[in-house]
């Protein structure tokens, strides 16, 4: 069974809610986080509903929406959401407000909007999606046991049409507490040379992808979703390539059939090595582009790259400021996505052009 | 009522609703403001917080909350009973 | 896709008993545990009732093998999740292809709210190892490092319905071929962001709740995990003493009305339970008895009422909520009632439904009110419902 991306929808620190130009430009930062460029809301929701929204939810409904009208569908028949952060706006604003006022007088908007579900109870709602609803939390692979799901669906013959994303955001407390961490750079860094940093650290980033997944192919088709694996902890680099080699001779293809990999390296020095030895080692002469100066690192960043992955192969055009090393594809039937979540979370995404 | 109205507007976060936009017997709920059951709830802390008044019972909401001059005459018929 | 996915084993510690055993013997004496705070600390101590698992970190974490410093969520559910392996008998993991599916709706939050009090006075205070595994995905791999556990190691946060969840997905997991054995279910451990959380929205009962009981006044929150074991045909052959009863119906739905309250026609939670009747291929008629998803709350009672007589009328199953037992155990409850309704078809077991005195005006079923062993059960079904509109039911059949 084949499984077929019918559309997109993304919000994220580029200008990318509107689908054509293709990221003509690169949106520049200084600093060490990149905060999502967010259209105006109330193009899809109601204002009455828009007053109790943090942002990682309303980013959720933006992306969705987009997605289902670039397909052409009104009603799934299924959401599935991975986000590993859930709503940290409002449990950020009830825990503050729970400690300062010691229990007192507090109100349960926050608290309501703060259950990791609601970006995708919000879809839901809105559309009065009475389908298969679920919500994937585990870290970095929040998106991709979305997507696993979506895809079992599919083959379950469960829906015909499933709408999947994945979605985070940063708040002042999280990317206060994740720096303390050492997570992000110490001193300021443009964005268009994080790839080419040398020191420790990354930039954190937000947004969300979401994405029309069906079986059928037709006009609007964007991409194939071929293949799907995460590798949790491997217990060496052997086990590693081992289970790259596995993917892809699971999809009868070899390093050489890849004509792009998009690459998750953040710019963290201490974390270089994981993408550089697949690149070099497995991928060895094949075009890498990077994408986490475009989005920032979060946990859900591979959604980003799986929208970036499938718009690529449907305008088959590379943007500038993308190719990390490698000439340009003159082709571009096939992509792989790599990304590796501090070194401990590794995914594997495989897009194929239609 | 003009503090009232502002009180709400801030508690539940009114996006581009005015004081005077609320008309004084306006029903607050469903087809007038169009507010629901959580707005209620935060309705009960908002008289909490600013006039001391405490309401355990949330079935008291609809008849307390249905407008703007049901809550000041609640309010107003509370503090007396505290005075 | 193909094969049955079988439930060889289950784990609970709850309210009402250390491990499984335990909660059978607290129904069968109608103790609920319900008591008054001894754990968390909350200014809500001796107003609030909450059934809390009796046991300190220091003694938990002893248990679990792991540090007192790591979320009480994460104790808990690795005591259950172990106590759930090693009721199938089968020895080892290694040998198998295993995935660890849990649930849970807070994830490190017992830890990051101690945090806060200092991080708020400043920035640059408050230790850090309180918030280190603060996200759900975090919880479950720690349960899943110290077990052992890779190959497919995943996270659902859907409000109360997510342990129901977890299973769904776990089975899923099997009958694709993708592993053989998962654990699967949740844990939550109280905290005051979900006792404040909750209580925002008056929904907490000051005296120990009543589902389905025409004077309830909401819920009681409870704590713990619930962990079954699901495997697939191949392993469910090597248990020595055979498996529990077959997953043989689930099914997910959205109620599509509002971010917290239940339609009043229970239309999500009806689509649920419909859905895992066609799945198993069962007429309402053949289920024997229903976990509900009872929270106690006017709003939940009412709608899972009335979308049981709309599927059910005119003759109804007998039926219960453990929560007037275990509390709501949010991410857990789907995965204890899971192990509650498994054991209900193994062992012919009605759950007691605490405190109910008075019937609903709407309906004409009432709750079961004592325990009973050794009924014939062939099908059980156990409903989870919860904010954003997630509902989930789950069917357990037998095989004879």
């Amino acid at each position: 069974m084949n499984i077929y991306i019918q559309g997109t929808g993304c919000v994220s620190p580029q200008d990318t809610t509107v689908v054509e130009p293709f990221l003509a430009g690169i949106r520049e930062y200084e600093g060490d986080r990149l905060k999502a460029v967010e259209p105006d809301y109330r193009q899809w929701i109601d204002l009455k509903l828009i007053r109790r929204m943090g942002r990682v939810v309303k980013m959720g409904i933006a992306a969705a929406k987009l997605s289902l009208q670039e397909a052409g569908i009104d009603m799934p028949d299924a959401i599935v959401t991975g986000t590993a952060y859930g709503c940290l706006e409002d449990t950020g604003i009830f825990l503050s407000r729970m400690v300062a006022q010691q229990e007192e007088m507090l109100t349960p908007t926050a608290f309501i909007q703060s259950t990791h579900n609601t970006v995708g109870g919000q879809i839901a709602l809105l559309l009065g999606c009475h389908a298969y609803n679920n919500t994937f939390v585990h870290r970095a692979f929040s998106f991709e046991s979305a997507l696993l799901d979506s895809m079992m669906l599919l083959q379950e013959q469960a829906a015909r049409q499933v709408l999947v994303g994945g979605v985070d955001e940063i708040t002042d407390h999280s990317h206060r507490i994740l720096s303390r961490f050492g997570l992000y750079k110490q001193a300021p860094v443009r964005n268009t040379a994080l790839l080419q940093s040398h020191t420790g650290g990354t930039i954190g980033g937000e947004g969300a992808a979401y994405f029309m997944l069906g079986t059928e192919r037709n006009v609007r088709t964007v991409a194939r979703i071929t293949g799907l694996a995460t590798i949790y902890k491997p217990a060496d680099e052997q086990e590693m390539d081992a289970a790259v080699e596995a993917f892809l001779a699971a999809h009868h293809c070899s390093s050489g059939d890849i004509d792009l990999l998009i690459s998750g390296r953040n710019g963290h020095a201490g974390e270089n090595r994981h993408f550089t030895r697949l690149e070099q080692k497995l991928f060895q002469g094949c075009a890498v582009a990077g994408f986490k100066h475009l989005c920032g690192e979060y946990p859900t960043a591979s959604a980003f790259a799986t929208w970036l992955g499938a718009r690529i192969l449907h305008g088959q055009q590379l943007p500038q400021g993308l190719l990390f090393s490698g000439a340009a594809p003159r082709q571009l039937d096939r992509i792989l996505i790599y990304n590796c979540y501090q070194g401990t979370h590794h995914s594997l995404i495989l897009l194929d052009r239609t | 009522m003009a503090d009232l109205k502002s009180q709400i507007i801030a508690q539940l976060n009114l996006q581009e609703v005015k004081p005077e936009d609320i008309g004084n017997d306006q029903p607050l709920f469903k087809e007038g403001l169009g507010l629901d059951s959580i707005d209620a709830l935060e309705l009960i802390v908002l008289l909490q917080q600013h006039y001391n008044i405490r309401i355990a019972n949330p079935e008291q909401g609809p008849e307390i909350f249905h407008s703007v001059r049901s809550m000041a005459e609640y309010i107003t018929a509370h503090q007396k009973q505290q005075g | 896709m193909s094969g049955q996915v079988w439930v060889a084993g289950g784990g609970v510690i709850c309210g009402i008993g250390a491990d499984l055993r335990a909660c059978l013997e607290a129904f069968a004496r109608m103790e609920p545990g319900m008591q008054d705070m001894q754990h968390l600390r909350s200014i809500h101590r001796g107003v609030l009732p909450v059934a809390e698992v009796k046991a300190d970190n220091d003694a938990l974490a002893a248990q679990a093998g792991l540090p007192a410093s790591v979320s009480r969520t994460a104790l808990l559910s690795k005591i259950a999740a172990e106590q759930a392996w090693a009721s199938t008998g089968l020895g080892s993991l290694a040998p198998y292809r295993t995935g660890l599916v849990s649930a849970n709706t807070v994830g490190g939050m017992d830890k990051t709210e101690d945090f806060f009090g200092a991080y708020l006075q400043h920035p640059q205070q408050g230790r850090l190892w309180q918030v280190l595994h603060h996200e759900c995905g975090s919880v479950t791999e720690l349960v899943a490092d110290a077990m052992g556990i890779r190959q497919q190691v995943s996270t659902i946060s859907t409000a109360c319905s997510s342990g129901a969840n977890a299973l769904m997905y776990g089975a899923r997991l099997i009958r694709h071929n993708i592993v053989d054995v998962v654990i699967a279910g949740g844990a939550d451990a109280l905290t005051r962001f979900t006792l404040n959380g909750f209580n925002t929205l008056m929904i907490l009962d000051q005296q120990p709740c009543r589902p389905f009981d025409d004077t309830r006044a909401g819920l009681n929150l409870g704590e713990g995990a619930g962990y079954v074991v699901l495997v697939s045909d191949a392993v469910a052959a090597q248990l020595p003493n055979g498996p529990w009863c077959r997953l043989s119906g689930y099914a997910n739905a959205n109620d599509a009305y509002h971010q917290t309250a239940s339609s009043p026609e229970g239309t999500g939670n009806y689509l649920a339970m419909k859905g895992a009747l066609e799945m198993s291929g069962l007429q309402p008629a053949d289920i024997a008895y229903i976990n509900l998803h009872g929270t106690g709350t006017q709003n939940n009672d009412e709608s899972e009422g009335k979308a049981i007589q709309r599927l059910f009328a005119p003759y109804y199953p007998a039926m219960s909520s453990t929560k007037s037992f275990t509390g709501h155990t949010l991410g857990a409850s789907g995965g204890i009632e899971a192990v509650f309704s498994a054991l209900a078809v193994q062992q012919g077991v009605i759950y007691p439904n605490a405190h109910f005195a008075v019937p609903m005006k709407e309906y004409p079923f009432t709750p079961a009110t004592s325990f009973s062993k050794g009924n014939r059960l062939t099908h059980v079904m156990s409903n989870s419902f919860g904010f954003g509109g997630n509902c989930s039911s789950l069917i357990f059949s037998g095989f004879n």
